[in-house]
């Protein structure tokens, strides 16, 4: 399981300390698919890199129990300067994979073709997204942390998204942040809503989207 | 914050991310072309050379046994060595930020790889400019190697411990990330490598010897031209200054590293 304890992230500003999360507690057990909803510049961001582990915080506890992915959100994790092939094996090498047992699927599923030999800044937006997915994919993870991950390639790899995230990892655990989330209906069995650095936990995805839209912001 | 390992699998881990980000940055740092990786010892052996060439026609007669050609490669290598580390080290957090996105990969890590390179290609140049001067006759074989490993490990751990100290400070401060230049200039002529504590007045040579890099050098040249001229390096006291400049770059580091984010 991972789980945040009274997580609190004071980021300092010019008009002094500025509290995006205030005692926020979470757990998510194995398996388990948990959607946060949240407006823009309610702590979803924050939240997610302190469950990914790339961001401290301030006050309060981290339980990590599980293998958790990075943020898999557009484009992220890939280095622009190198190729696609080199970002692989970068990626295998810092989780301790061999990256040739792995090459065949990222070739298949990026769809780069001869382009995985060249620097990441040639690519298009839509074929760093793919390349960033399929990497992300290559690394075996229990628990998966989406960040509006809707924006990635075109409906035919988004299918092949969906199959490969929800279908061939439906075991794995997931935590789905959103500021719309029709995925999170479609693919959660709770909910939560960051509103103001608080959050809210509810039981079922209904009542956290009532109170979501009862509460514009 | 990583899951609790065993003490084993902590460190294969750290070397695993340390040995990737370094493969990463020479990739990223010199490309596939030409020469490629290779710079990383082509520099500064051209540096050295270019050092050697100068000392020896300004100093043709130095006022010493040793010929300047050893000086000049011993004490040029050594700066070389902590000030291209530390140099190059000291903007390692802030492009790197997005490497950070991966869990297993910390600050100190980004760190430790470019210490890492720059030590490799300092050591390298060292060594193949030893060898060719030594075999050309230019300078005389090293009489001990020992005291020659001694001190540059010393020296490269000194490198080490200064990267870390001066890489959280740049992070705090604008001023601390630019001053490295200027002081790294003013260290060069007190840091032993273009003298040696013997030919100073002894009133002098104590003080030389308050400073760590110079038993550094002076171990380096027992190693090299044995007891031609009397050396005061002290292994034990450079060690314990290495130890204190390391808790502290340590402690600095750690202070830093929880306020760095990673970037997407």
């Amino acid at each position: 399981m991972v789980a945040v304890e009274d997580v609190t992230k004071v980021y300092p500003t010019r008009d002094g300390p500025h509290t995006v999360l205030d005692r926020v507690s979470l757990s998510v057990g194995f398996g388990e698919k948990v959607g946060i909803l949240g407006c823009n510049g309610s702590g979803k961001s924050t939240l997610v890199r302190i469950l990914a582990g790339v961001s401290q915080p301030t006050s309060g506890r981290v339980v990590r129990r599980m293998r958790m992915s990075w943020p898999l959100a557009l484009g992220g994790g890939v280095h622009p300067s190198l190729t696609g092939l080199d970002n692989l094996r970068f990626i295998c090498r810092i989780y301790g994979i061999d990256y040739r047992s792995k090459l065949e699927f990222v070739e298949e599923f990026s769809e780069l073709g001869r382009y995985l030999h060249e620097p990441v800044s040639t690519y298009s937006a839509g074929m760093v997204g793919r390349l960033s997915f399929a990497v992300s994919m290559a690394v075996e993870f229990d628990c998966f942390l989406i960040d509006e991950v809707t924006a990635v390639g075109d409906a035919r790899f988004h299918e092949k998204c969906r199959r490969e995230l929800f279908e061939k990892r439906g075991d794995r655990a997931m935590i789905m942040v959103s500021h719309v989330g029709s995925q999170i209906r479609e693919h959660c069995s709770r909910a939560c809503v960051l509103l103001d650095g608080r959050i809210h936990a509810f039981g079922d995805v209904e009542s956290a989207y009532s109170f979501y839209h009862g509460n514009p912001v | 914050m990583r899951a609790a390992l065993s003490p084993w699998e902590g460190i294969r881990t750290e070397c695993r991310v340390i040995s990737a980000l370094m493969l990463r940055e020479t990739i990223t740092r010199y490309g596939r072309h030409d020469v490629g990786v290779l710079w990383l010892l082509f520099e500064p052996m051209l540096f050295t050379t270019g050092v050697i060439a100068l000392w020896d026609l300004v100093f043709p007669h130095a006022p010493t046994s040793i010929p300047m050609v050893g000086i000049a490669i011993t004490g040029y290598s050594c700066i070389l060595l902590w000030r291209n580390t530390v140099g190059h080290s000291t903007h390692s957090i802030r492009p790197n930020t997005a490497l950070l996105y991966h869990r297993p990969v910390r600050p100190i890590d980004c760190l430790l790889a470019r210490v890492g390179l720059e030590v490799i290609g300092a050591t390298a140049s060292f060594a193949i400019l030893t060898f060719f001067f030594a075999f050309i006759e230019v300078i005389p074989w090293p009489e001990d190697l020992m005291p020659v490993i001694v001190g540059w490990l010393l020296m490269c751990w000194w490198a080490m411990a200064m990267a870390m100290i001066l890489c959280s400070a740049a992070e705090r401060s604008e001023f601390a990330g630019r001053i490295w230049n200027i002081v790294s200039y003013l260290l060069m002529p007190v840091s032993g490598a273009a003298y040696m504590v013997y030919w100073l007045p002894p009133s002098y040579r104590e003080w030389a010897l308050l400073i760590p890099m110079v038993h550094g050098t002076e171990l380096i040249r027992l190693g090299f031209f044995g007891n031609t001229v009397p050396t005061f390096g002290n292994p034990y006291y450079f060690a314990c200054s290495n130890l204190v400049a390391t808790l502290l770059g340590l402690a600095m580091m750690r202070d830093i590293s929880s306020k760095v984010q990673a970037s997407w």
